[in-house]
């Protein structure tokens, strides 16, 4: 009985305790109390960082600023988009679930971050302070890389590798070629965005002319000697649309660039002519994709956050190690042992939501965990991934690898239909993790 | 006396082989251990679906299946014993202990029943096979986990279908009971009483 009581008393003195606490902690917290998180970027990892800062902590006051109303995905942009013809809604996602959420989202484009200040100014021409910044800024590209094709080169030559008109383009020059044409493609040397990408783009493509232009070709003149799921591919190029290596038959043809060699690098591309020069020789096309070398987005260089081509960052945190308190992930990011995919962005993005609500609340950052998983669709009921668990390791130096692999290759058709099918249910859980 | 030696012997061998996997992991990098269930969880996501949530059409929901069975799947997919396309050189990356946060973790969440088309039409007689063969374990019509078995109501089409020609093929292991009863049914009524007991499930929602 007088247990009771005490308990009772206590609950009661407590919670006076707390308003009273409440109160007094008022004006401070009106003042900011240091929780104000800006998401500079509202591709894959900026979405994803900016959800789960408020699913970790909602009294964090987060802001996200993104210029586009709608973020188109570049993955699924091969098999929806371009191969499929399903239009570019249906890799298109809106904001409206992230404000749901309690994030603020702004729609500005970010020319300035200062670390000292700790302030962010806009084209729009705002300034917004911020306690710690979380900078996704994706790729941009080294049109260094591709003498002849440049940003304005890209209206009529589609890079397609940011997705969204872009991509939309490329199906509508696919759409309106004669058949028995040559849709010629230049993947970029490593690294880039989505590694397994130009290489399901290719068969996507083959796809389409098997279906309606049972003439046409797909000639790849890559600068390198392997790509991602080298293996997978070759063996789904082979089944699908008859693809021999070293051979100019069948729909697909390959030309690697042996290593020490610089056979296919671009040489000059000749927009008006919609040829490719490379050191092996020149190559015409009716359509043409460029994909050029990649490196960190804009705002990256702009804030002083890179070293070389991207942003070193704490592994275990994604702070920065050039700028205190502001974060750096996705592609943009020196991820060392992740790859540049979208499924690596939604999984910094979560360490780092994790590693600045610790910050903010005082304490350590936690344990990470990481996770891969890319699927690739070569065409109808044929599906195949990679995948990959990861840990910090011990000394900070790497994300290792701890489990993964490929689909096996001697996988049967079922298994690579059901791939085909997660590839799907994939698409529609990450994004609704995003955006949802 | 030769059961003794032999059990010595696979004893010894046993524990030869528990060394050999100990010095193994001497030499892989030392990594980062002791991960919350939340971050391990948060990893997910992206296949299945916000806390275990998953919006179909093939990933399997796991969010509020039971924690037992959880642990038996990834088990199975790590050993080998479960077949599976993506899972088994997923659940290879993680410990008994991380498995455990895993399956505390989703068995911690709502099951989410899958907003999925179906044939009304076979849904009476999937009802009817259901109550028949199935519901001692599976009870409330697939719903009830009590007994540690698999959700059945509200799960996913594709992944429920996969699942039953894992189990028809012999790939995936069943229990003597289950086994029993999926047998009796498909002699009674063929591949077309799973699709009638599948249109049950899916029209559960």
């Amino acid at each position: 009985m007088s247990k009771k009581i005490d308990r009772r008393s206590f609950i009661r003195s407590a919670g006076a305790a707390t308003a009273a606490a409440g109160v007094i902690g008022m004006p401070s917290l009106a003042l900011g109390a240091g929780k104000k998180v800006v998401v500079v970027g509202g591709g894959t990892g900026g979405a994803t960082a900016a959800k789960y800062l408020k699913r970790a902590d909602p009294s964090i006051e987060v802001t996200l600023i993104e210029p586009n109303k709608t973020y188109y995905t570049c993955y699924l942009s091969n098999v929806y988009v371009i191969g499929g013809g399903k239009g570019i809604d249906s890799i298109g996602h809106g904001y409206d679930g992230l404000k749901k959420h309690g994030v603020k989202v702004v729609h500005d484009y970010v020319t300035g971050i200062d670390a000292k200040t700790k302030k962010i100014t806009t084209k729009g021409g705002a300034t917004i302070d911020y306690d710690r910044c979380i900078v996704s800024p994706g790729i941009d590209f080294k049109w260094e890389s591709t003498p002849g094709y440049d940003e304005a080169a890209s209206g009529t030559i589609a890079h397609a590798w940011k997705a969204g008109a872009q991509t939309a383009m490329l199906r509508k020059q696919l759409e309106e070629m004669k058949d028995g044409g040559t849709f010629l493609m230049a993947p970029p040397p490593n690294p880039f965005r989505c590694p397994p990408g130009p290489y399901e783009r290719a068969a996507q493509v083959a796809g389409y002319f098997k279906k309606h232009k049972p003439k046409s070709k797909v000639l790849i003149l890559d600068p390198k000697g392997k790509f991602s799921k080298f293996g997978l591919f070759k063996q789904a190029w082979s089944k699908l649309y008859g693809f021999k290596e070293g051979s100019d038959d069948g729909m697909i043809v390959w030309r690697g660039t042996p290593k020490g060699s610089d056979d296919n690098k671009i040489v000059k591309v000749d927009v008006a002519g919609k040829s490719i020069e490379t050191g092996f020789g020149s190559e015409k096309g009716d359509v043409l994709n460029i994909i050029p070398a990649q490196k960190a987005g804009k705002i990256a260089f702009a804030a002083g956050l890179t070293k070389g081509d991207w942003c070193p960052v704490n592994l275990r945190t994604f702070e920065s190690t050039i700028h205190k308190d502001i974060y750096v992930i996705g592609d943009a990011a020196a991820a060392k042992g992740l790859p540049k995919s979208g499924y690596a962005a939604n999984s910094e993005a979560k360490v780092a939501a994790a590693a600045v609500a610790a910050s903010l609340a005082g304490k350590d950052a936690p344990v990470p965990a990481y996770v891969n998983t890319c699927y690739s669709i070569a065409g109808p009921g044929y599906g195949f991934s990679v995948a990959a668990v990861y840990r910090l390791k011990e000394d900070g130096s790497k994300v290792q690898k701890v489990s993964g692999g490929l689909t096996p290759s001697n996988a049967s058709k079922g298994v690579l239909a059901s791939e085909e099918t997660y590839a799907h249910s994939w698409y529609k859980n990450i994004t609704n993790d995003i955006f949802g | 006396m030769v059961m003794k030696t032999i059990t010595r012997v696979l004893l010894v061998a046993g524990l030869a082989f528990g060394t050999t996997g100990i010095a193994n992991a001497k030499d892989a990098p030392k990594t980062l251990m002791g991960a919350s269930g939340q971050a391990l969880a948060d990893t997910c996501a992206g296949c299945h679906g916000t806390d275990g949530s998953s919006g179909g059409p093939g990933t399997p929901s796991i969010g509020g299946l039971s924690k037992a069975y959880i642990v038996d799947l990834m088990k199975g997919f790590k050993s080998g014993d479960i077949p599976s396309t993506i899972m088994g050189r997923i659940a290879k990356g993680y410990n008994a202990d991380e498995i455990g946060k895993l399956a505390v973790f989703f068995s911690g969440q709502k099951f989410a029943a899958a907003k999925q088309k179906f044939d009304a039409t076979k849904v009476a007689a999937g009802k009817k096979s259901h109550e028949k063969y199935c519901e001692k374990c599976h009870a409330d019509g697939g719903v009830n986990i009590e007994d540690d078995t698999g959700r059945l109501a509200g799960q996913w089409s594709p992944y429920v279908k996969e699942s039953i020609a894992a189990f028809m093929s012999g790939a995936r292991p069943m229990t003597r009971k289950m086994k029993k009863r999926m047998k009796k049914l498909h002699a009674k009524g063929g591949d077309a009483a799973f699709e009638e007991l599948m249109a049950y499930y899916a029209s559960q929602q």
